[in-house]
């Protein structure tokens, strides 16, 4: 029998932490003389008070969300993959490659090829950590990590040395070819005639994510293959046992995480910047791991923890762009509800569990 | 309906901060943020002295991310601030897009060219200044060998490079400069502990003047070269003051002059491409009494006869972004 309901294992403890967090960022932010009510309402409307923040913070979102997916398919093999970071960069350097050196006529064309730029190339970049896992046992964590470096100096030296326009100062890749710039929403909904979200750079990537998210439920728990990622995840003996190849599944199960994580470059790098410039990533691979502990590796969850996080960068950016708190503030209070969601998990569970057994205890005693 | 309501709702809210912020200048820090002691911190000095001196008022904004810049420049223009000044050539890109939006709006860049009718595009020619810090190394090394240590390898900082490794070169011809770079990612700015190991490295291989061009990654470096007794170069500010006499001078690269200059220009901001070289007093190497003992009466006349020979243009300086390679190295 489970010791609370669902619907308070998945809503009201994320709940909790959540205020728990937003409370004690309340006192720092008290504490260097702000004060916190307008520093939530700035939060708040700045990314939900207008389509323009909604644009902002959906933006953000569907790059957690590939992020988070890319760590949460990793996570049921019982892998924890913490390169998304690098396996992102080099995603966005397989689609600047595809878009600038394929005649590509229309973004209804790019898409694709681009996705299977963008999936191939971070897949490869999650390949060789996974076949050192699998065949070394050298751990992913370890290999994964120092990936990160890697791709950031190659990219760095793609960029530098081959992509950059000759005379420019910016580390960055020519424009993207005109025809490929995917439609942003705030087109579509003008297509449609009403005006939202202008100058916010969401576009159909988002659409792509929510569509990522129910193919990773299907796979993971309506195909086979998902059912041995799941079943290596739990017991790897068992798993043997029951005929499952481990280095097979490591290497796959890291490679579609690498691919998602790569994908999340159709948002950023083609979507919003349309060229590759050297930040592009911004430190959304590890976002992903909040956002895939926070969600439960479910990608339900991890959709709504993405938001959420699209809600602390966008909220956060407002904050410090229009108040005279400190940037370094927004990392505190992102920091606050991550420690809060994801490390201090246990300390809201506990005692809700405690308090659910008695309520459920003394109902039934009132029963009787 | 509802959505009409606070469209409208926000059309007003614009239009009345416009009316109150109307004509002040502002100014926006690029990723490494406003107080990394280098660069960034420069442009805040020359606000800081434009609010000084005239007692008037300037918004500033941080950078976040990298989305974050167009929405920066257009709530920023939307909201009435004339001109806009913003730091480093990640801009560029963006501006190029706002510009037209905005004519009656001025725009000021600094460290990358944008070709609008209403953007100063200010450069500064780091490979001068450097020159000069060469110079002064060459002519300070007894071992022959110097260092340069750069920070993010990104081609802005091969300027630097190239530049100081032609001016040693023409002191010593047959001199060497190891070459380093902190990193590959931003972190690179900002990492004195790796520049102080990398400033161990080169003093391993015989390098007894330091020029270090990595933003905060320079405290450590000019840290590291005190410690074990070899002279140091700083850069963009006036860094001699830490450590006197072992900081052999500083390349400073006056973005606050820039900065300074654009807001007192105001709305009435000259566009087009404005060079801050050495005649503009743009770079410069800096003599102070902290370096006074270090600085020899030679030193001093090989600077000014080099300072002499840039502007008749007989001494040619190459530039790296021109082509992307360097003579000298």
């Amino acid at each position: 029998m489970d010791k609370m309901p669902k619907w308070a294992d998945v809503i009201l403890t994320p709940l909790i932490s959540l205020i728990l967090a937003m409370g004690i960022s309340a006192l720092v932010i008290l504490a260097i003389g702000e004060s916190p009510w307008m520093a939530l309402t700035t939060m708040v409307e700045g990314a939900l008070g207008s389509s323009y923040g909604w644009g902002f913070t959906l933006y953000y979102a569907t790059n957690f969300v590939f992020t988070g997916l890319a760590v949460m398919v990793a996570y049921h093999a019982s892998l924890f993959n913490i390169g998304g970071e690098g396996q992102a960069a080099m995603g966005g350097l397989g689609v600047a490659l595809v878009l600038l050196y394929l005649p590509l006529p229309h973004w209804a064309i790019a898409l694709p090829v681009a996705m299977v730029g963008a999936a191939a190339f971070g897949a490869a970049w999650a390949f060789l950590p996974a076949f050192l896992q699998a065949k070394r046992g050298s751990h992913i964590v370890i290999t994964t990590i120092m990936f990160n470096f890697i791709a950031a100096a190659l990219l760095n030296y793609v960029l530098v040395n081959q992509l950059r326009p000759v005379g420019s100062m910016d580390p960055a890749s020519a424009r993207f070819p005109e025809a490929t710039n995917l439609p942003a929403l705030t087109d579509i909904a003008a297509a449609m005639g009403f005006d939202w979200g202008r100058n916010s750079p969401v576009n159909v990537t988002f659409l792509v994510a929510l569509a990522a998210c129910f193919l990773i439920w299907v796979l993971i728990w309506r195909t086979r293959l998902g059912y041995q990622i799941r079943a290596f995840g739990r017991s790897e003996p068992g798993a043997v046992y029951a005929g499952i190849n481990p280095v097979t599944i490591t290497v796959i199960a890291m490679l579609i995480s690498g691919g998602l994580a790569g994908m999340m470059a159709i948002n950023n790098v083609m979507g919003e910047a349309e060229r590759l410039v050297l930040n592009a990533v911004e430190g959304a691979g590890f976002i992903g791991i909040a956002v895939a502990l926070m969600g439960r590796n479910h990608p339900l969850g991890i959709l709504l923890a993405a938001l959420l996080f699209g809600f602390l960068y966008q909220g956060g950016g407002e904050l410090a762009l229009w108040t005279s708190i400190p940037r370094e503030l927004i990392i505190v209070i992102q920091a606050l509800v991550i420690l809060f969601t994801g490390a201090l998990d246990n300390m809201v569970r506990m005692p809700l569990e405690r308090l659910f057994l008695t309520m459920r205890r003394t109902s039934r005693g009132a029963v009787k | 309906m509802s959505l009409m309501k606070s469209l409208l709702a926000g059309a007003a809210l614009t239009g009345l901060t416009a009316g109150a912020a109307l004509a002040d200048p502002a100014l926006i820090y690029d990723l490494g943020g406003k107080f990394d002691k280098s660069f960034n911190e420069a442009a805040y000095t020359g606000a800081a002295r434009w609010v000084e001196e005239t007692g008037g008022t300037y918004r500033e904004l941080e950078m976040q991310s990298e989305a974050q810049r167009e929405q920066a420049l257009r709530r920023l223009a939307e909201s009435g601030s004339n001109p806009i000044v913003m730091t480093g050539f990640a801009f560029g890109d963006v501006l190029t897009q706002v510009a037209g939006d905005y004519p009656d709006t001025k725009f000021a860049i600094i460290d990358m060219v944008v070709e609008a009718p209403n953007v100063q595009s200010v450069v500064f020619t780091e490979e001068q200044g450097s020159y000069l810090a060469g110079i002064m190394a060459g002519m300070a090394s007894d071992s022959g060998t110097v260092g340069f240590i750069g920070g993010m390898d990104i081609p802005l900082i091969h300027k630097f490079e190239c530049g100081f490794a032609q001016g040693f070169k023409s002191v010593q011809p047959e001199g060497s400069v190891l070459i380093n770079y902190t990193g590959t990612t931003p972190a690179a700015w900002n990492d004195p502990v790796r520049g102080g190991e990398l400033t161990r490295a080169q003093i391993s291989q015989g390098a007894d003047v330091i020029y270090a061009a990595a933003g905060g990654t320079g405290i450590g470096i000019l840290q590291t070269a005190a410690d074990e007794g070899i002279l140091s170069i700083g850069v963009d500010s006036n860094q001699n003051a830490l450590h006197p006499g072992q900081v052999l001078t500083s390349m400073v690269k006056r973005v606050d002059n820039a900065v300074y200059e654009a807001f007192v220009a105001g709305a009435d901001l000259e566009p087009g491409i404005r060079v801050m070289d050495l005649a503009a007093e743009g770079v410069d190497v800096a003599v102070d009494e902290s370096n006074a003992d270090l600085v020899t009466a030679e030193m001093q006349a090989a600077v000014d006869e080099a300072k002499a020979g840039i502007a008749s243009g007989e001494v040619a300086v190459h530039d790296y972004m021109t082509d992307n390679t360097c003579p000298a190295s």
